[in-house]
């Protein structure tokens, strides 16, 4: 019982002199952000650490829209400095950035990774273009007359008669991960744009509100979508706006299966069902060819040269932005930057390729790094 | 005609006797289901431990490769006084790839050279780095340095690549295989207890990882955990079990004390980012904040075992020390407490357990990172093993495998350990 007060008083004291301290300064660049970025900015910040007299900077993986959240809280040693992700910042959390006093961000292109298909090695190797990926596992596909039904394909020969008469059956990351997100858009977008009348949906402007509601009654969508699309927007929606609904939606009929943001997870499973087709990042599939590979989407597989080239249809660019409000005040954000971009990192040779990131062309490696050097902040 | 062999008139006892066998029968039935039932659990559990250990043991040893190094200024870019800012920027790996060069003269073409480079760790250039600091007369010699192998070249030397497989398929090459044989032929490889993998923090080269950021930040939050949740946990124990009175705002406390020791821990980790990251602005990442939120998910538990603990001591012990003219507060606090308190710590002891394996709370603070730092204190950002465990479990880094489930030993130990300390705890005090 003579503990209580004791203790007591240690922890009073304790929480007393953290807040003080961790209001005052810090001396560790604290990162946040995309879980695709986590495995390149580990890299960079180990070896940043181990090669200066700086503190090696902590990385927090929350995803690329935790990140930016917050990212975009304010000013100050209680937020983070920098945030990795893997989509470019959209206009809303630019916004809200700015409403906090983040007001001058630095946004910096690193690089491209892919997303790859793959199937087990012991099994033949998948062909697919993205329109039989969109009708593979689109929630609603056009049917026979030019309405959307719910997608009746059980088999990949259902889809394309070139494909094997195997079930559908896609592991892939759930909504919450960046890589999702990426894959709804290059891929799925992708693919239902082949399809005449959603491509014409989707190039409709907002002005043009008869026709969308026309291709929406072709479609046999509900006219109330429209309204509602309205209403949550604020304005007339796009042509887009409605395409994006149709086509970035996945099967919930067990088709495609959320198998977690644990990639090295996806490829155990495939490994293990040779009839299973997956969905993560190039740098697992890269890593563990031994047990999976690559499928062709439109005639390219996925490699290290294809997706530089851009010639692999699914592939995103990477970021990092930084908050210049913090360099300076906290040391080494702009050495740590300065690595991130150089030769010995991101050049064909750097460090960073050879774990799977997909640099950028020589030129474009050259301006980001000026522009990191200078600070140049982004505008909207 | 059946009727005519069985007896007219059964007594009790021939009916009890018919039946018999019976019942001897499915009592061994009985007992047969539940040595089945034993032992499917013990055969998964040693599908899962022979999986892990089998998995991990490799992770305990490192290779390294003897490799002579002409540690010559030029080409360490030094001059000829150089200062100790100097040395530590030098051009080791220059020095390193001279010396592995100079070991196969007939390696030739960017990607034959690159390949080679890649027998050793990124961390071996650091490792010269800090032998020349320590003894800067190296300099200007050559000298055989055991430099750390890379974990793809370690994986080779361990045995873990089988023979034959193509070579499309595998991380080593034909070549570097050809390589370390012949190193290996000429004794300049050597398997090593792998101390890096608890005196360094995490990394992002298998054989550069460790777990003692994870193990310092283990040991932190659970000391902040122990410090508020047993306190507060044994006094809210003693004060409803020995002082509150019966009514209905004790029941609804009691239910709610229930019912908080079944919220899952996520909810927990929500909270401690609500309360103590955003409204008390506590950095994140920090052991201080850990041990807070795992205190709440503890509390319960102790609380609850505590109150079983002290509920069970004797009535007895108070009648008579009331008897003898105790007051309420010394009955408990010299005889019933130290009665209770093998329970009592054996209950906190598995609360600590189970708050050292805990995970799901602690992405939401922040402890799901990368920090290579060992932590000094409570608010310096740390990670935790189960965390380790995870963030190693997600790298697409093949040797990271063993690394996981090593860490899954360590943390088993401790785990282990604890609770054998509650086991004798009790033993030792219950017999008083």
């Amino acid at each position: 019982m003579k503990k209580h007060p004791v203790s007591a008083v240690v922890l009073a004291a304790m929480i007393g002199g953290a807040t003080v301290s961790q209001a005052a300064n810090r001396d560790t660049i604290s990162i946040v952000g995309s879980s695709t970025v986590y495995p390149f900015a580990t890299v960079v910040a180990e070896r940043f650490g181990r090669s200066t007299q700086f503190k090696t900077p902590k990385i927090e993986s929350t995803g690329s829209g935790g990140g930016l959240k917050l990212f975009c809280k304010g000013v100050g040693a209680n937020t983070p400095d920098i945030t990795n992700s893997s989509r470019r910042i959209k206009a809303s959390e630019y916004n809200d950035c700015q409403a906090n006093g983040v007001t001058e961000i630095v946004e910096v292109l690193i690089g491209y990774d892919g997303i790859a298909l793959a199937n087990a090695a012991s099994a033949p190797r998948l062909a697919i273009s993205l329109k039989d990926l969109y009708l593979a596992l689109a929630k609603d596909i056009p049917g026979p007359d030019g309405k959307l039904i719910p997608n009746p394909n059980k088999t990949w020969k259902d889809v394309n008669p070139n494909l094997p008469a195997t079930t559908i059956e896609v592991l892939g990351p759930p909504p919450t991960s960046g890589t999702r997100d990426a894959f709804a858009e290059l891929a799925m977008g992708g693919g239902a744009k082949r399809i005449a009348e959603l491509k014409a949906l989707s190039d409709l402007s907002a002005e043009q509100a008869q026709q969308i509601k026309a291709a929406m009654a072709k479609l046999g969508l509900p006219a109330g979508l429209y309204e509602a699309m309205q209403e949550q927007k604020g304005k007339a929606p796009k042509g887009e706006d409605i395409f994006e609904t149709i086509a970035y939606a996945l099967r919930e009929d067990g088709a495609y299966i959320e198998a977690g943001e644990n990639d090295n997870l996806i490829v155990q499973k495939l490994d293990a069902n040779p009839n299973a087709v997956g969905i993560f990042g190039f740098s697992f599939l890269e890593e563990n060819g031994d047990k999976v590979q690559g499928s062709e989407v439109d005639g390219v597989t996925p490699t290290y040269d294809t997706i530089a080239s851009g010639d692999y249809p699914v592939s995103r660019p990477l970021y990092f932005y930084i908050k210049s409000a913090h360099v300076g005040i906290i040391p080494g954000i702009q050495e740590y930057a300065v690595e991130f971009t150089s030769a010995r990192a991101l050049g064909e040779d750097g460090y960073l390729p050879d774990k799977g990131l997909i640099p950028l062309p020589e030129d474009e490696l050259k301006e980001v790094e000026a522009a990191v050097k200078a600070l140049t902040p982004m505008s909207m | 005609m059946n009727n005519m062999s069985k007896p007219r008139s059964a007594t009790p006892t021939d009916a009890i006797r018919a039946s018999l066998k019976k019942r001897y029968a499915r009592e061994r039935r009985f007992q047969w289901y539940g040595r089945l039932a034993v032992l499917t659990g013990f055969v998964f559990l040693f599908i899962l431990l022979a999986d892990i250990v089998s998995k991990g043991t490799p992770a305990f040893t490192q290779h390294y490769i003897k490799v002579s190094v002409d540690l010559d200024p030029a080409t360490l870019g030094l001059p000829a006084e150089p200062s100790r800012e100097q040395l530590y920027s030098a051009d080791y790996l220059g020095a390193i790839k001279a010396g592995l060069r100079a070991m196969f003269p007939d390696v030739s073409g960017r990607k034959e050279k690159q390949q080679l480079y890649r027998l050793l760790s990124m961390g071996a250039e650091y490792n010269l780095r800090d032998k020349v600091l320590d003894d800067p007369r190296l300099i200007g010699h050559s000298s055989e340095f055991w430099l750390r192998a890379h974990a793809e070249a370690g994986s080779y030397l361990k045995g873990q690549i089988p023979a034959g497989s193509p070579e499309a398929d595998r991380k080593v090459k034909d070549l570097q295989i050809a390589w370390l044989d012949q190193l290996r032929a000429e004794g300049r490889t050597e398997s090593r207890f792998n101390t890096t993998f608890f005196t360094q923090g995490d990394s992002r080269e298998p054989e550069m990882a460790g777990i003692r950021v994870a193990l310092y930040g283990s040991f932190f939050t659970l000391v902040v955990t122990f410090l508020i949740a047993f306190p507060i946990g044994v006094s809210a124990a003693v004060y409803l079990e020995e002082f509150a009175p019966r009514n209905r705002l004790t029941d609804l406390i009691e239910i709610n004390i229930n019912n908080l020791a079944a919220v899952p821990s996520i909810v927990f980790g929500l909270l401690g980012l609500a309360v103590f990251i955003n409204f008390f602005e506590l950095p994140r990442s920090a052991p201080l904040v850990g041990g807070i939120v795992l205190s709440l998910m503890t509390l319960p538990t102790i609380i609850i075992t505590s109150r079983a603990a002290i509920q069970a001591v004797s009535p007895s012990i108070r009648q008579a020390a009331l008897g003898v003219g105790a007051s309420k507060l010394q009955t408990v606090v010299h005889h019933v407490l130290p009665v209770a308190m093998p329970g009592i710590l054996t209950g906190s002891i598995i609360g600590m357990a189970q708050a050292l394996g805990e995970s799901a709370p602690l992405l939401m603070i922040g402890m799901v990172a990368f920090i290579m730092e060992v932590p000094g204190g409570v608010t310096d950002p740390a990670t935790v093993l189960p965390v380790q465990i995870f963030l190693w479990a997600d790298s697409p880094e093949r040797g990271f495998t063993e690394k996981t489930s090593a860490a899954i030993m360590v943390l088993m130990g401790f785990l282990i350990l604890m609770n054998a300390f509650a086991i004798f705890l009790r033993r030792r005090f219950e017999r008083k």
